[in-house]
């Protein structure tokens, strides 16, 4: 059997799959729960002086018969006594030494944050993390992302941490920033030992037509909220990838953002993530979507051959790279199994509206479209519209033994330098003639 | 045990006829429209006689325009929630919707459709908005589909329309004929309100036009007529002892059914009479009021049956049993039916020959014969220049629906032979565009 035990910059837990930050976490009955159920660990919904709700706090987006794919909240920090956090997080402890109990903390002053974090550590966290990230309410005090958009109060804060901390500090970033890796190397810089992301997407999540105002509806009015949930996942991918390459970063990362399934978590793992953070899914569909999760990722592990989660950490990593770097001698071209295909033609029109018209119909009665190789430019668009499970695929049509990228083009001056380049990519390209869009 | 006992309540009825195609909740619908791949061209759109643009229809109930959807039926089709209902979508619509080749459950679009179109039926909605009168009048013989299509189709048009219905009920074998299970009477009435309500046209009820007086009366007041007349009772065998009490024709036994099914009494053996959907429906609601069995007798073999294979499938789940190669050579009783004599067949080179000395008795009380409905050509020899095919059907042009008589159109099963509801509502429709073209035109 893989060891799925995790190491977060020396915080432990049986396994890689923590819950996040938030209403999940809210308190030690849930968290209870949750480790009762097999999660990993828990990073309690944050902590800080106590704040009064809204009622009437989420809202999401739904993809025809799914529910929630997207999801936003604008509920604040804990609104709960710290004294009765502190408690429960000590109770919490008691029951699982071995989990992993993280206090999530959000205070103003230096006096604040090192009286919080003492605290928490005489209540048993094994961890804090900083809220930097809370884009909804709390930055409009001075809180949550208003630090995480700010490297040097972000770095400074760190600091103020780290002055009293004996255990792991992880900051959480905010997304809502042009470059996450700023605020990530200051995190470093302040002597973070990990960093955790992504927060939540500054967000409106959709607007009731009839009463003219966004969800969540408070008293016919709204406010932004923070994005999370399945939609946000390539988001959070992409900034854990770009956090996990920089080398001014250096420090392990919590990846947090749309994950739900093994698979997302495998995902935010190969992309640099030591561990991972949950918290719509479970808000979605509770504690017990972690059978799956850790079934899925030992399947994986096993079939992989790998014993532990370093063995594959980051091991995409590599093969992510600036877009100058790719190979553009590789060439796919779209595949038909015509054994398959059920005639939906959904490929025809995607492809025919939507790119570069290289699906032809064949008009003779069957309803199986085929691929104009001479057109089709690999640009995976039919595969991805096609409802049966691989029966559009790409197929390699390079021999392989050439691999020239736009570096090497720039170099060997191969690359269009005009407007009307001969060099084009495109040029000669067939396309139909504008006005036979008419005669159809 | 049997499924079913005489009805004696309302309860029962509802019970025994227990609707196949129920109306869907907002939930279902929500899910179901959201299994729709929106094909290209899609399959359903073509297999659909009226041809209803079937992925936009179901997308905009997806997104919660049902009253788009709605209209994007009613434009194509008037008889939108009857046929949702009673449409053989398995070989229309659904049979032809691209999930079927992965084994994948079809899209339920009959039910969808039923979905959108009772919505504003049941609320009353208005869809249309009508053009002032152009100032023809157009005089429609026979209530059914095809009539009340053209009715609709001609008022859209600006026409002035009066219908003219010989019987009690307006929808023709909607009402008088389609299986209880399939649509109630009272979704089917409900769907002529708001039609009438919708498109404002008159229909005159128990208003048999018969008289070549009549005929000429119309002539006189109209600019043109469509002939929406259907078909006549039940065909006769020609065999002896057809005129036996409780030997019945399926239309006549299966419109008691629909108008009075209470007062109808089937026996406690039936024998039904052919292998076409009329048969397999009298087969089915003869099960489903009580007999304890019901025997068909077709008299080629089953692969040959007219009848839908789901038609004989609904009939076999409801107690029927098929009996094939057959034909009845005799109805045998005295003053009541107490059996039917068969003679066994053999069919070769697609005739049906008898063998010699094969006979056999089925002990019965009922016999249903569901073996075609005359054609009107008594009525027809009535109208000047009109001519009829061979089979009794209405000469048309088959682009038109212009009758060999320039005043007169027709549509619907006097034309088709006996089709579908679907299909007369689409010729109704059609004619009507070719009345207005052939009226208007300058």
């Amino acid at each position: 059997m893989p060891n799925l035990a995790a190491n977060l910059a020396g915080i432990r837990s049986p396994n890689p799959f923590w819950l996040a930050s938030a209403p999940p976490t809210n308190s030690g009955y849930q968290v209870m729960k949750a480790f009762d159920a097999g999660w990993g660990g828990a990073v309690w919904k944050t902590l800080g002086v106590p704040v009064i709700n809204t009622s009437s706090r989420y809202g999401a987006i739904h993809y025809r018969s799914n529910r929630m794919v997207g999801f936003n909240n604008i509920e604040l920090i804990t609104d709960r006594p710290l004294a009765d956090n502190l408690r429960e997080i000590e109770e919490v402890k008691k029951y699982f030494p071995n989990h992993a109990v993280i206090a999530s903390l959000m205070v103003e002053t230096k006096k604040e944050w090192h009286q919080i974090v003492k605290d928490v550590e005489n209540a048993g966290a094994d961890g804090v993390e900083l809220n930097f990230g809370c884009p909804h309410g709390m930055c409009e005090r001075g809180m949550g992302s208003a630090v995480g958009q700010e490297p040097s109060v972000l770095e400074t804060i760190t600091r103020w941490v780290k002055e009293v901390a004996t255990v792991p500090v992880i900051v959480k970033l905010t997304p809502n920033i042009t470059d996450i890796t700023e605020p990530a190397a200051a995190a470093a810089l302040g002597g973070a030992d990990a960093i955790s992301l992504i927060n939540t997407i500054q967000s409106i999540v959709g607007v009731d037509l009839d009463n003219f105002a966004p969800y969540p509806i408070v008293d016919g009015q709204s406010t932004n909220g923070g994005y999370c949930g399945p939609a946000v996942k390539p988001i959070a991918l992409n900034m854990v990838k770009n956090c996990a390459q920089h080398p001014k970063v250096g420090i392990p990362i919590s990846g947090i953002g749309g994950i739900e399934n093994w698979r997302d978590a495998v995902e935010h793992l190969l992309l640099g993530a030591t561990n991972v953070q949950v918290c719509t899914a479970v808000m979605h569909y509770g504690f017990g979507i972690i059978r799956e999760m850790i079934s899925g990722l030992e399947n994986y592990m096993q079939e992989k051959g790998f014993e532990k989660l370093d063995d594959f950490i980051g091991k995409a990593l590599p093969n992510v790279k600036t877009w100058e770097n790719l190979n553009l001698k590789y060439k796919v071209v779209a595949e038909i199994n015509a054994e398959k295909c059920i005639g939906c033609q959904l490929c025809y029109t995607a492809c025919e509206d939507g790119a570069h018209q290289a699906i032809s119909l064949p008009g003779n009665g069957s309803r199986i479209p085929a691929i104009i190789e001479e057109n089709c430019v690999g640009c995976n668009l039919c595969s991805l519209v096609c409802p049966v499970e691989e029966c559009i695929t790409m197929v390699r049509k390079d021999d392989g033994k050439e691999h020239e990228t736009w570096k090497d083009y720039m170099a060997a001056d191969k690359a269009p330098t005009q407007f009307n380049d001969d060099r084009a990519g495109g040029k000669g390209h067939w396309v139909p003639e504008p006005a036979a869009a008419l005669k159809q | 045990m049997p499924e079913f006992y005489p009805p004696t309540t309302e309860k029962d009825i509802e019970l025994a006829f227990g609707q196949i195609k129920p109306y869907m909740n907002p939930t279902m619908a929500h899910y179901e429209s959201s299994r729709c791949l929106f094909c290209y061209e899609a399959p359903c759109v073509k297999a659909c006689p009226t041809g209803i643009d079937i992925p936009l229809f179901i997308r905009q109930i997806n997104t919660g325009n049902v009253d788009g959807a709605a209209k994007t039926i009613y434009n194509s089709n008037y008889f939108g929630n009857i046929c949702g209902k009673v449409c053989p979508t398995e070989v229309l619509c659904e049979g032809a919707c691209v999930f079927n080749h992965q084994d994948v459950k079809p899209i339920e679009i009959g039910r969808l459709q039923s979905f959108a179109t009772h919505h504003v039926i049941e609320t009353e909605k208005n869809l249309f908005r009508l053009p002032p009168n152009n100032g023809k009048k157009v005089a429609i013989i026979g209530a059914g589909p095809a009539g009340i299509s053209c009715a609709c189709e001609l008022r859209q048009l600006g026409f002035e329309v009066e219908v003219f219905e010989a019987k009690k009920h307006p929808t023709g074998l909607a009402i008088y004929g389609c299986a209880p299970y399939k649509v109630t009477n009272e979704d089917v009435l409900d769907e002529m309100v708001w039609l009438q309500g919708q498109f404002g046209f008159e229909v005159l009820y128990n208003h048999k036009i018969e008289t070549a007086e009549q005929i000429k009366g119309l002539e006189a007041s109209y600019d043109a007529i469509f002939l929406g007349i259907g078909l006549g009772e039940t065909r006769s065998l020609d065999i002896p002892g057809q005129d036996l009490e409780n030997c019945v024709g399926a239309t006549e036994f299966i419109e008691q059914v629909k108008i009075n099914p209470l007062k109808t009494r089937v026996g406690k053996k039936v024998v039904v009479i052919g292998g076409g959907n009329t048969a397999m429906d009298a087969a089915s609601e003869s099960a489903r009021l009580g007999a304890e069995e019901v025997v068909l007798v077709y008299r080629r073999p089953k692969e040959n049956m007219g009848a839908y294979g789901f038609e004989y499938e609904l009939a076999k789940s409801a107690g029927v049993k098929g009996i094939f190669c057959a034909v009845p050579v005799a109805i045998i009783g005295n003053g009541q039916v107490e059996g039917a004599r068969f003679i066994k067949t053999k069919t070769e080179n697609g005739r049906v020959a008898m063998e010699k000395g094969s006979e056999f008795d089925i002990a019965c009380d009922t016999v249903i014969l569901a073996t075609g409905q005359e054609k009107m050509t008594g009525f027809l020899s009535l109208i000047e220049g009109l001519e009829w095919n061979k089979d009794g059907s209405i000469k048309v042009n088959a682009e038109t629906f212009q009758t060999t008589n320039p005043k007169y159109f027709a549509g619907g099963d006097a034309v088709n032979g006996g089709a579908e509801v679907v299909n007369a509502a689409a010729e109704g429709k059609q004619a009507a565009r070719r009345m207005d073209a052939f009226l208007n035109k300058a």
